[in-house]
């Protein structure tokens, strides 16, 4: 399924609420879903800095196609990470980078976060698309 | 004047509205206060009617406000009790007083080898100052430890003060805990052996009555945006013997006396160590609020929130899974704890949702956090304008929060 596809799922899911407190119940359910990454990984080297609760991100090359790991200690910044994966992990190193998140704004997910609390999630971003361009660079080395 | 609760809260016009469609509830009093509408008038009439830069003009304009400007540090001087209005130095806040004061006493009387006394309840802003100061200078930091409760031990700040001591800075109340330090003790100590003291006032100005002298404080440091003024404006006091010997911190206008290209002479007190136009609607904006303070009783309001405490304390204290930190028994109206295996963050975002500001993290005071071995707190800081009733909503929105991450 084409990323964006998924994103329009999200933003749909997302409209069946009225209420902030469903949405953040919502997110909460999601954090169950998320990819954790491997107990061993979480050491400062794979740590986002910029969020007030702490994340570990990693990024694996499998066939060609990155997929995603996490872990944070708070329960919100779990279920919009694992939202974020699942629109962006198992796909090729140029569509990610390539990937225009507007879910993030339409689901409201932006504004109702403060601005400091949305920096973590522009570092959570920037780490994964990062990921997919180190990824890139390295294939394109041995080819 | 008796205390209206009313009354008071409709002086600050931010108070009255909706967040998330909820009545709202302010409760982060220590980052910054709300402005009652003294503050913002008087202000306002600065930029409408009277605003021309300060000491130098001929003009009329420039006259009113020069005067306006030299009553606000009178209004300061007589508010904290100083002996001198040219003792009071307006500055950008308590960050910059703290900074001032580090490197002007610093650059005069710390050498190689020299210690500085902090305590462990510090914001940042009262330890990376000195902590620069000593690598500048080859001084070592010593800390005065805490107990469980969040209260300074003070036999062991008795036994780091030695002759290397050359000063001791330290919190009159912490940001993050709201313990009220027996500052005039600490000074007391520190002045046996002739070493001065700087006393971060950011948290105890607003809460009840500082004289500077009755404590013996050698530098009082303090910001407007705290006591209900505005941002951008503080203050630090020094005694006059202290500030005429150390340099001046910025150089530029207004702090010389004769610049040629040779040498420059500085002015006088308390000019010397104000570079360049002063935040003078700042400045008269702070004023106004020591007036809106004084005329609601500084006695009265340390009541109220003396009862706000004792309430919210015995609140929090009923719900089963929350730990309260900082339980000094001189307290300010500060309630930090952090919820059984939930992250502050969550909490944060919940407790927004139900229109309350609060805040969570460390509070720019880390060791404090690490001294507890805890990574941050939900801090509810409450202010004289906040209610019993808006405490109970609190707690029900923390109910509300353990039962959607239980």
């Amino acid at each position: 399924m084409h990323s964006n596809e998924i994103q329009d799922q999200i933003v749909e899911e997302f409209e069946i609420f009225d209420d902030w407190m469903d949405k953040y119940n919502y997110l909460i359910d999601l954090s169950k879903s998320l990819p954790i990454i491997d107990e061993k990984y979480k050491k400062p080297e794979y740590l986002i800095e910029g969020c007030q609760s702490r994340v570990w991100l990693r990024a694996d090359m499998e066939n060609g196609r990155v997929v995603y790991t996490a872990d944070s200690d708070a329960v919100i910044t779990k279920g919009i990470i694992s939202l974020l994966i699942r629109v962006m992990s198992g796909r090729q190193p140029e569509e990610i980078i390539n990937i225009d998140l507007y879910f993030i704004d339409k689901t409201g997910l932006k504004e109702n976060l403060s601005p400091t609390r949305s920096n973590g999630l522009v570092s959570m971003i920037k780490q994964m698309k990062l990921y997919a361009l180190a990824y890139q660079a390295k294939a394109r080395k041995n080819n | 004047m008796a205390f209206n609760i009313n009354k008071i809260r409709d002086d600050f016009p931010i108070l009255q509205q909706q967040v998330h469609n909820k009545p709202f509830v302010y409760f982060d009093n220590a980052a910054t206060t709300q402005k009652p509408l003294k503050v913002i008038e008087r202000m306002d009439k600065v930029y409408r009617e009277t605003n021309s830069n300060i000491h130098r003009g001929v003009h009329h304009l420039s006259d009113i406000t020069t005067r306006d400007f030299e009553q606000a540090r009178e209004t300061v001087r007589s508010f904290i009790n100083a002996r001198h209005d040219h003792e009071i130095i307006f500055t950008p806040g308590t960050t910059a007083g703290v900074n001032l004061v580090a490197f002007s006493f610093g650059e005069k009387f710390v050498g190689e080898g020299d210690e500085i006394i902090i305590s462990a309840m510090e914001h940042h802003a009262n330890i990376v100052p000195w902590q620069m100061l000593c690598e500048r200078k080859g001084a070592k930091l010593r800390v005065i430890p805490m107990n469980d409760d969040g209260e300074l031990i003070l036999d062991e700040y008795e036994k780091l003060l030695s002759s290397r001591t050359r000063i001791v800075a330290v919190t009159h109340v912490a940001n993050s805990i709201g313990t009220v330090n027996p500052v005039k003790q600490i000074i007391k100590t520190a002045h046996r052996l002739g070493v001065p003291v700087l006393v971060d006032g950011a948290q105890a100005v607003q809460h009840g009555r500082v004289d500077v002298q009755e404590l013996g404080a050698d530098f009082y440091v303090f910001s407007g945006h705290k006591m209900y003024g505005p941002t951008g404006i503080g203050a630090v006091y020094g005694r006059e013997e202290i500030l005429e010997e150390i340099p001046p911190y910025q150089t530029g206008g207004e702090m010389v006396d004769q610049v040629t290209f040779e040498k420059t002479t500085f002015n006088r007190l308390p000019f010397k160590f104000e570079a360049g136009t002063p935040n003078y609607t700042g400045a008269i904006g702070m004023a106004a609020a020591i007036e809106y303070l004084q005329e609601t009783g500084l006695e009265e309001i340390a009541a109220h929130e003396k009862d706000l405490l004792e309430y919210g304390t015995g609140c929090l204290s009923e719900i089963g899974e929350l730990y309260l930190f900082g339980r000094a028994k001189e307290k300010i109206s500060v309630l930090s704890f952090v919820l059984e295996d939930i992250h502050p963050y969550d909490a944060g975002m919940i407790i927004d949702k139900y229109g309350i500001a609060v805040r969570t993290g460390t509070h720019c005071a880390q060791p404090v956090m690490d001294r507890f071995g805890i990574r941050g707190t939900i801090r509810a800081s409450l202010a004289f304008y906040n209610t019993r009733e808006e405490i109970d909503r609190l707690c029900q929105a923390i109910r509300k929060v353990i039962q959607m991450f239980k």
